[in-house]
């Protein structure tokens, strides 16, 4: 009891260790975010005068109209079907690029290359992809299926690279050490190493595809999206909420879809 | 039948593994290979089947230079041997008789592996080796289901079912209780005799190792610094591979379990 006159206190040392610069960086930071708050013109007067024009809006989209059905039947459908066929040529194609996107299996080159392509598919938003493709293929889904497969491959090849790269690297020695070439050792040593992860993220990709294929259609890379864009043109909010009903249904039921699935996987 | 003529290894950090280790084995034999951690035995075992690739030296399996091949020659060469390794490197995913066929790679083509079309013979010689090993009934479990002693067990399987020429086994027992471990070695031991092959141990522990060899190859800083016959190791050669410490108890350990 009489020796915590000689205790040592312990504190956790700070972030930023020299006092100085610690100080610095906290009023510079609050600074800054209070200017920005300013120059923005963030402010409540324009929060209120603009709310009953929001809460008016909402009041013309009910009841959603569900009249113009086969519209939307025809929309939906088709972003599905972007978003499968997109979805199968990005996970048949992420097997190549991830294996260049693995430093522990790529050879340096290959690995360089690959890396720049999922930078590069990574860096600009779907929305983007489908202006540039639909400048130069035109309106309709194709260019839609472009933008996700892109997209889609930028992702699978992060991802799926950074598995690879993590995966225990005796059980690749010891298929090679058999004589297995090369192919038969990605397919013994690696694949059943990172297969999980595989399915996994092609269940998950699927998911995001669907969601993005029903956006890209304003920027007129086909789906159901397209349509949306139109009902908001013509202040038919009613069918646009019908529309964003159908577009949230599907997306919760593929959501529980890719749960259930990914679930048992583990 | 088997020689490796001035081994050297420079890893690219700098590191001088090996310093020219030279090692003949001419007939069926164990060879335990002691040494300390970092001594290089792991890179020597590693080198003679060029899943590390040596700096300089020479590597010869029945006549062969395996130093010099490449590609194709080099996967049929390393078909000629079987390695065996310390975390018994199985494929947890896949099934016992996966991995054990596994060992076959180097003779199917890519989609038979694939669609796991592996001729007959092959999968008579694996039930029939896995009953060798005490592993009947076995060959549908996961590898990730068994415990440390019957990986090993397939490990070794695996490795008998290339047909090898020579045994590469590095480390075998380190992660196995004392008992599991004497039976491990028992195995190796006994089956490279069975098959008439020469089979090279890197091991740590001292009297496991002198009991099953035929010879002894001390490896020190990655020179060759004792080759003999283990009833010439005595507590002089130990100190001379490990360093000072008191060996007599070691020693005399191995003598009681051969009375």
């Amino acid at each position: 009891m009489s020796s915590s006159s000689s205790s040592t206190v312990w504190k956790r040392d700070h972030f930023i260790k020299n006092p100085f610069l610690r100080w610095t960086v906290i009023i510079l930071v609050t600074a800054y975010v209070l200017y920005a708050l300013n120059d923005m013109n963030l402010n409540w007067a324009r929060m209120k005068s603009g709310l009953p024009r929001a809460v008016d809006f909402f009041h013309r989209m009910f009841p959603p109209d569900f009249s113009r059905w086969t519209m939307i039947q025809r929309g939906v459908l088709e972003s599905l079907q972007m978003a499968i066929i997109s979805t199968t040529i990005s996970i048949i194609l992420a097997v190549p690029l991830s294996l260049g996107a693995a430093r522990n299996i790529s050879v340096r080159w290959v690995y360089l290359l690959s890396r720049a392509f999922v930078v590069v598919a990574r860096s600009f938003p779907p929305i983007l992809v489908a202006i540039i493709f639909v400048k130069a293929f035109g309106f309709g889904p194709f260019p839609g299926i472009l933008t996700l497969a892109f997209t889609a491959l930028g992702f699978m090849g992060k991802l799926l690279g950074e598995a690879i790269e993590n995966i225990d690297p005796g059980q690749v020695e010891a298929i090679r050490a058999t004589g297995a070439n090369w192919f038969k050792v990605q397919l013994y040593g690696v694949a059943p190493q990172v297969l999980p992860r595989y399915v996994g993220l092609s269940i998950y990709l699927l998911d995001i595809n669907l969601r993005a294929s029903t956006i890209i259609g304003i920027v007129g890379a086909g789906g159901i999206g397209g349509a949306l864009f139109n009902a908001f043109h013509r202040y038919e909010y009613d069918t646009a909420l019908a529309i964003l009903i159908v577009i949230i249904a599907i997306v919760l039921v593929m959501e529980f879809i890719s749960s259930k699935v990914r679930g048992r996987l583990q | 039948m088997f020689s490796v003529k001035n081994l050297v290894k420079i890893y690219p950090t700098g590191q001088h593994a090996l310093k020219g280790c030279s090692v003949d084995i001419d007939k069926a034999q164990i060879v335990s290979i002691f040494g300390p951690s970092g001594a290089g035995k792991s890179t020597f075992i590693r080198c003679i089947n060029r899943l590390v690739e040596p700096t300089s030296g020479k590597v010869y399996l029945d006549g062969v230079e395996i130093t010099g091949l490449k590609g194709k020659d080099l996967h049929e060469a390393r078909r000629k041997m079987g390695m065996i390794f310390q975390e018994y490197n199985l494929i947890e995913r896949l099934t016992v008789m996966e991995n054990v066929l596994s060992g076959r790679l180097g003779y199917v083509g890519f989609l038979q592996a694939m669609f796991r079309r592996f001729p007959q013979d092959y999968v008579d010689e694996a039930f029939h080796l896995l009953e060798r090993v005490g592993l009947e009934g076995y060959h549908n479990q996961r590898a990730d289901a068994l415990s440390g002693g019957q990986r090993q067990r397939v490990g070794i399987v695996r490795a008998l079912i290339q047909h090898p020429k020579i045994l590469l086994v590095d480390e075998p027992t380190s992660g196995l209780d004392p008992k599991t471990a004497m039976i491990i070695m028992q195995l190796i031991a006994d089956l490279a005799k069975e098959k008439g092959i020469p089979a090279i141990v890197n091991i740590h522990d001292v009297a496991l190792g002198q009991q099953y060899a035929d010879r002894i190859i001390g490896l020190t800083e990655g020179e060759v610094v004792f080759d003999g016959p283990p009833s010439e190791v005595t507590a002089e050669t130990l100190t001379q591979i490990y360093g000072e410490e008191d060996w007599s108890k070691t020693i005399r350990k191995v003598e009681d379990e051969e009375e």
